[in-house]
């Protein structure tokens, strides 16, 4: 049964997030629901990444101009440490998949829930517990953890800041992304609806597909890495200690085995949200929906395989630096065939620049700086000049920020009316956008020319010749902030006092926009019958 | 709960039960593979007392390789799945191997 009304509303009145049973926070913290657990997992990852912006935001403020000013040395070490921790763990990380995987990727296969509810809930609680962890370690023991977030030895054995907490945590919040992981593969293997062919699923799905894998068979290293420096701190063993016999490119080659395909986990999902947006506003199909769904597998495999591009000047033998630029170069190709695609798909499309298709556009324009400037890194004979410098934090933030950042923002848009049941003003979300697209670029880019002329990352002070550039820099974070603050007040209001969204305001061909707006706590009483997800005819946006 | 929670558990045992329906191993076999275990662990600390330079390396992971194919195919009962668990757990293990394998890229051409 289907309690709408004719422009899809849900008459049961807020869907699920209407209070059921005896109601209260209990009904949220402890429900199995695959859509309330979603929007768990999005308020703490918002949560925390206010937390961290507002320490990125000190940052920057500090390295305004040159001197000693605004914090000492200790605490901006602690500051870019939590600032890389929290962003990484706690934001980056679960973003996507976490929060709108959750709630849609159960209903883009025409089933109820995920395989493992009750996992679900519980991964939801390992997040909280390791996100409380990660900020006990700031306010106890002998100060911050100051490592940076890569927690390289010998200084994370050694130093006597928190860092045996914070590597707890990693390793928790580590189990709660496996637990995802595994939740989505096997769902996806084994509740698709009756015709619900491979052939046939949404992108997000297969981007949630490949990330899953990743999450499962990457993260279990993190675990052991972090276990291994508590380990050490603790036991003394020596496992990176050359002295008793270690070696301390081990670790590093065990925290890059995860770390690097972890910025796949980052980036993937919300390359499936772009492919799921970019033919809706185009009103196309999407262009090579195979080689999309192929290039995700494609990259979760060989993302897997280029780790040490990070260990260039490390001192590792030469042979390797030869076999992992290689492979680098090899990654390029299946992003590229994704960002030709969308490309494709906007060809001669009938476009409408909405909010979604703004953020989707930021993000293609972002990546492929991004992306590009990954290149002059994967390069050995570059990357010798540029390791550890501006560039690689510029190069990381275009990636990461400009792509899964814009990326998440892109679904935000794109879902909202079906998750809230209300509509967000379209004019003040353009300004937003274009507040955050332009803070981004005066933010990131004099990072690139600062890195190519030698500017350190991570470094408290600098040389005056680099002052001008800094102070630019800076300039942009407030951009940012004024966008970001733009977007969310405009979002929340949205959620409460907007106009009444109709079941399918966008003309989306997949299953969530055929279910009641808001969602439902039962999504589908019957299997559905699987749509093909990018043919719009007979397919138009409501009103 | 949900509503919802009935029916997904109602659809996600659906079909698995095949899958188990294989007769109970017998502690006799049990036992048998356990002792394997032990012996395969012994000759892993045994090996570690003789100089075979690069190659201990090589013998200390052939032997836990195969004990992990013990544990995994017998007391995890992977021998009796199907096809698709068997492939995914096979991935796995050649992405870990290839993991290991060019770690020994650095490792093996260092100096």
């Amino acid at each position: 049964m289907d309690h709408t009304d004719e422009s899809g509303r849900n008459t049961g009145g807020r869907g699920f997030l209407e209070p059921f049973g005896k109601g209260g926070v209990r009904s949220w913290i402890f429900s199995t629901d695959h859509k309330r657990i979603g929007l768990l997992y999005l308020s703490l990852i918002l949560l925390m990444f206010a937390v961290a912006t507002v320490l990125g935001l000190i940052i920057k403020l500090k390295l305004m101009t040159p001197g000693s000013t605004l914090l000492s040395p200790q605490q901006y070490n602690a500051m870019f440490t939590l600032h890389g921790v929290i962003m990484i763990f706690l934001v980056v990380i679960p973003s996507i998949p976490a929060s709108f995987g959750n709630i849609f990727l159960p209903l883009h296969i025409g089933a109820n829930d995920v395989s493992f509810p009750r996992l679900n809930n519980f991964s939801w609680w390992l997040y909280v517990i390791g996100a409380l962890l990660a900020l006990t370690s700031i306010f106890t023991g002998d100060g911050a953890p100051d490592t940076g977030w890569t927690f390289y030895v010998p200084f994370s054995e050694r130093t006597t800041t928190n860092v045996s907490v914070a590597v707890i945590a990693v390793f928790i919040l580590g189990f709660s992304s496996i637990l995802t992981g595994l939740n989505f593969i096997t769902t996806v293997h084994r509740l698709r609806a009756p015709g619900m062919t491979w052939r046939k699923l949404p992108l997000f799905v297969w981007s949630l597909y490949a990330t899953g894998w990743i999450q499962v068979l990457a993260t279990p290293i993190l675990g052991i890495t972090a276990l291994l420096i508590f380990a050490e701190r603790v036991l003394l063993l020596g496992l990176f200690d050359s002295t008793k016999g270690g070696d301390p490119l081990l670790y590093q080659h065990l925290f890059w085995i995860y770390s690097h395909p972890a910025v796949y986990i980052m980036i993937l999902p919300a390359m499936g949200v772009i492919s799921e947006i970019i033919p809706v506003f185009a009103r196309k199909p999407i262009f090579g929906y195979n080689m999309i769904a192929f290039s995700s597998l494609a990259i979760a495999f060989a993302g897997s395989l280029v780790w040490a591009h990070h260990m260039f000047t490390s001192g590792m033998s030469d042979t390797a630096v030869l076999v992992f630029s290689f492979l680098t170069f090899v990654v390029a190709i299946p992003s590229a065939i994704k960002v030709f695609n969308w490309l494709s798909t906007l060809y001669q499309g009938s476009i409408s620049l909405d909010p979604p298709l703004l953020y989707a556009l930021g993000f293609i324009f972002m990546f492929s700086i991004g992306g590009l400037t990954g290149l002059v890194l994967g390069a050995a004979g570059t990357d010798i000049h540029v390791h550890d410098t501006y560039f690689v934090v510029a190069h990381f933030h275009y990636v990461i920020f400009g792509g899964t950042g814009l990326g998440m923002f892109a679904a935000m848009h794109y879902w909202f009316p079906k998750v809230f049941g209300r509509m967000y003003d379209h004019g003040r979300a353009a300004w937003s956008f274009w507040l955050i697209l332009i803070g981004m670029n005066v933010l990131y880019f004099p990072m690139f020319i600062m890195g190519m002329q030698g500017m350190p990352r991570r470094y408290y002070d600098y040389l005056p010749q680099y002052a001008p550039m800094q102070m630019v820099s800076t300039w942009g974070s407030w951009f940012l902030a004024a966008g970001l603050i733009l977007m969310f007040w405009n979002l929340y209001r949205g959620s409460r006092y907007g106009p009444l969204a109709t079941r399918n305001p966008w003309g989306g061909a997949t299953l969530e926009w055929t279910l009641p707006t808001p969602l439902p706590h039962e999504a589908f009483h019957h299997d559905p019958e699987a749509p093909e997800p990018y043919d719009y005819k007979g397919v138009n946006p409501d009103g | 709960m949900t509503g919802t929670d009935s029916d997904t558990s109602a659809s996600m045992y659906t079909g698995t039960g095949e899958a188990h329906a294989h007769a109970p191993l017998s502690y006799r076999f049990l036992t048998a593979v356990w002792v394997g275990l032990m012996v395969l662990t012994a000759v892993t600390v045994g090996v570690a007392r003789v100089d075979l330079g690069y190659f201990n390396v090589l013998v200390a992971l052939g032997v836990a390789s195969c004990k992990a194919l013990l544990v995994i195919f017998f007391f995890m009962h992977l021998k009796y799945e199907n096809l698709l668990i068997k492939g995914m757990v096979l991935t796995a293990f050649v992405i870990l191997a290839i993991a290991i394998g060019l770690t020994f890229v650095d490792i093996g051409y260092r100096y």
